[in-house]
């Protein structure tokens, strides 16, 4: 644990040193922003009477989206990671006295929780000032604030789990882009990334729910917006509990049995 | 200490001939080959013991190493060290070693070194006391407080290296591997490393393996050496044996006043020769040296002689012809 603690501190401390490029992600995140929030706004102007959300919740949505960015988004790697597979330089991990998962999942989410400590106040302040409609609306009272942040961290931390997943594919692909692609198209989608659940036709949000990617986006966020009433997100915390220990026992399995078959490339 | 019995590894390792054809083809199709790259070695090392572990590139060394560390798991044979089965006993047994691969680093490249020193005495959970203790040491012997402070990527080949072998010291562990600690490091800086791991292994009995490809690193460390060629131990001992048996080469420098005839000189083999100079070198085994000086002596007016016994680089050149490595 201590380990693990030490080096999520390294790796923060580490990514606190990016401020330009976390200036850049900020600047194309409210961009983003902006796209999204007129491609809903058009769409709520045009389309069919009641969608399943207001434009202000959806608006809110965005916003959160573009701020916490960092904690829920499976493209962004660790390329060190990467590197340290197919260049061999795992060889130094495997001689430390810890689990090699737990290593990778400390340095994973200190890397995340750096880069959002740099993106997510600044833009949340923007957008709490910006006119209506465009702006976020606060939530609704200091509980639903509460469960959002349980649900955003443990959305986080299961963020973090499935990519590990991904990092351990590249053990036998020896080649991150695939894998990355694939993970980062579908759950981006199934996550409720490009548009919120409710807004999906049903038969597709019956597929949605029954995958664990919409706990990670849509879940925390709908919690904020008070789309999801409060004890119904204390149970959803539940699920996300046990999807959590799901993934971390997959991949903390799938990582020793490679472990066994690595071979170190080059000499 | 350390007791390897049988072991063996092999790689699969896919093969095709070069050419869009054969790309093509293994799309479909792919052969593999297996590589045995360690066969059947077994040694014991007593505790306090340096050992030089050489042969030529792709003999297996790293393989060794990598298998004595925990990192790779052998297909047979067994090995146990202080003992644990390293890759059994992985993350108890890691706690007693240190390792340094000369071709990979492990300290942080963006960072202070001594962020990464902080970052090891967490993962090996050091007690505060006992890590001051040691990096103070290690500070002084190494001589690294110019160079702590700064980001590892500032660093040149030699001072990165002083601080790798501290990161695999600071533990305070009972063995130490060293995969190529010297490679591409300076004179002056192969020298420091040299002394720095004598004095570790005297002062603290730390039990040292490592392989090289220098020789001189072997020469000034090494009691012991164990040499492999394709996969297989093919000498265990130390190099006074290893001179006697390989080493009964000698080489004549002789410089003479302008004599511009071939030299005849039976059994010998002349390496070089200009108009007042000629290098030979003598087989001691066929002839002996007085012999050649004096055959010599007959045809040419002698100026200077110098005699070297082959340097040790020479017999391992040799040695792996004779065993067609």
């Amino acid at each position: 644990m201590r380990s693990s603690w030490a080096i999520l501190r390294l790796r923060f401390q580490l990514g606190l040193q990016y401020r330009a490029a976390a200036l850049a992600g900020l600047a194309t995140q409210l961009f983003f922003g902006f796209i999204f929030i007129m491609v809903f706004e058009a769409f709520y102007a045009f389309g069919p009477k009641d969608p399943g959300m207001t434009l202000e919740q959806v608006i809110t949505y965005s916003w959160l989206k573009q701020a916490f960015l960092s904690l829920m988004m499976l493209w962004i790697r660790d390329n060190e990671l990467f590197q340290l597979i197919t260049s061999g330089n795992i060889a130094y991990e495997l001689c430390r006295p810890c689990r090699t998962y737990d290593f990778w999942y400390a340095k994973l989410l200190g890397q995340r929780l750096a880069s959002a400590a740099l993106r997510c106040l600044p833009i949340l302040i923007i957008v709490l000032f910006l006119p209506a409609p465009y702006g976020l609306t606060p939530p609704a009272d200091a509980a639903s604030l509460l469960l959002f942040f349980i649900a955003l961290m443990v959305g986080t931390f299961m963020v973090v789990a499935i990519s590990m997943l991904i990092y351990i594919s590249v053990f036998v692909t020896m080649n991150p882009s695939g894998s990355i692609l694939l993970f980062a198209v579908f759950s981006e989608f199934l996550a409720g990334f490009i548009i919120p659940v409710p807004l999906m036709p049903e038969w597709m949000q019956r597929i949605v729910y029954m995958l664990p990617f919409h706990y990670t986006v849509d879940f925390p966020l709908r919690i904020f917006t008070g789309h999801i009433p409060k004890m119904e997100a204390i149970q959803g915390i539940g699920m996300q509990l046990i999807w959590l220990s799901v993934l971390v026992l997959l991949g903390a399995w799938l990582m020793k049995r490679i472990l066994r078959k690595v071979v170190v490339q080059g000499g | 200490m350390i007791e390897v019995n049988g072991i063996s590894k092999s790689f699969l390792v896919a093969k095709r001939p070069s050419g869009l054809w054969h790309a093509v083809k293994s799309v479909f199709h792919r052969e593999y080959t297996t590589v045995e790259a360690i066969k059947d070695i077994s040694f014991t090392i007593p505790a306090g013991e340096i050992v030089g572990y050489i042969g030529p590139n792709g003999a297996g060394k790293s393989t060794t190493i990598k298998i004595m560390s925990g990192i790779l798991v052998p297909d047979h044979g067994t090995c146990s060290i202080m003992g644990y089965t390293p890759w059994e006993d992985r993350t108890l047994y890691v706690k007693n070693i240190g390792v340094v691969f000369g071709q990979r680093t492990q300290l942080w490249w963006d960072v202070p070194v001594m962020d990464s020193y902080e970052l090891l005495r967490d993962i090996y959970k050091i007690p505060e006391h006992s890590y001051k203790a040691t990096l103070e040491l290690l500070i002084e012997t190494l001589d690294l407080s110019e160079i702590i402070h700064t980001p590892v990527r500032q660093l040149s080949l030699g001072q990165r290296m002083r601080c790798e072998i501290g990161a695999s010291l600071l533990h305070s562990p009972d063995i130490l591997f060293l995969d190529e600690p010297t490679i591409g490091l300076d004179a002056v800086s192969k020298i420091a490393v040299r002394q720095f791991i004598q004095r570790i292994n005297k002062e603290r009995g730390i039990t040292i393996i490592l392989t090289t490809h220098d020789m001189n690193d072997i020469e000034a460390l090494a009691e012991r050496i164990l040499l492999i060629g394709k996969g297989t131990l093919l000498y265990d001992g130390n190099i006074q044996g290893l001179r006697g048996k390989f080493g009964t080469r000698r080489t004549i420098t002789a410089e003479y006043q302008d004599y511009d005839q071939p030299l005849h000189l039976p059994e010998v083999s002349i390496l070089s020769t200009t108009a007042n100079r000629a290098i030979l070198s003598v087989d001691t085994e066929l002839t002996n040296v007085s012999d050649v000086i004096s055959q010599l002596a007959n045809q040419v007016q002698l100026m200077d002689v110098t005699i070297q016994a082959q340097p040790i680089e020479d017999i391992i050149v040799q040695m792996y012809k004779e065993y067609q490595l």
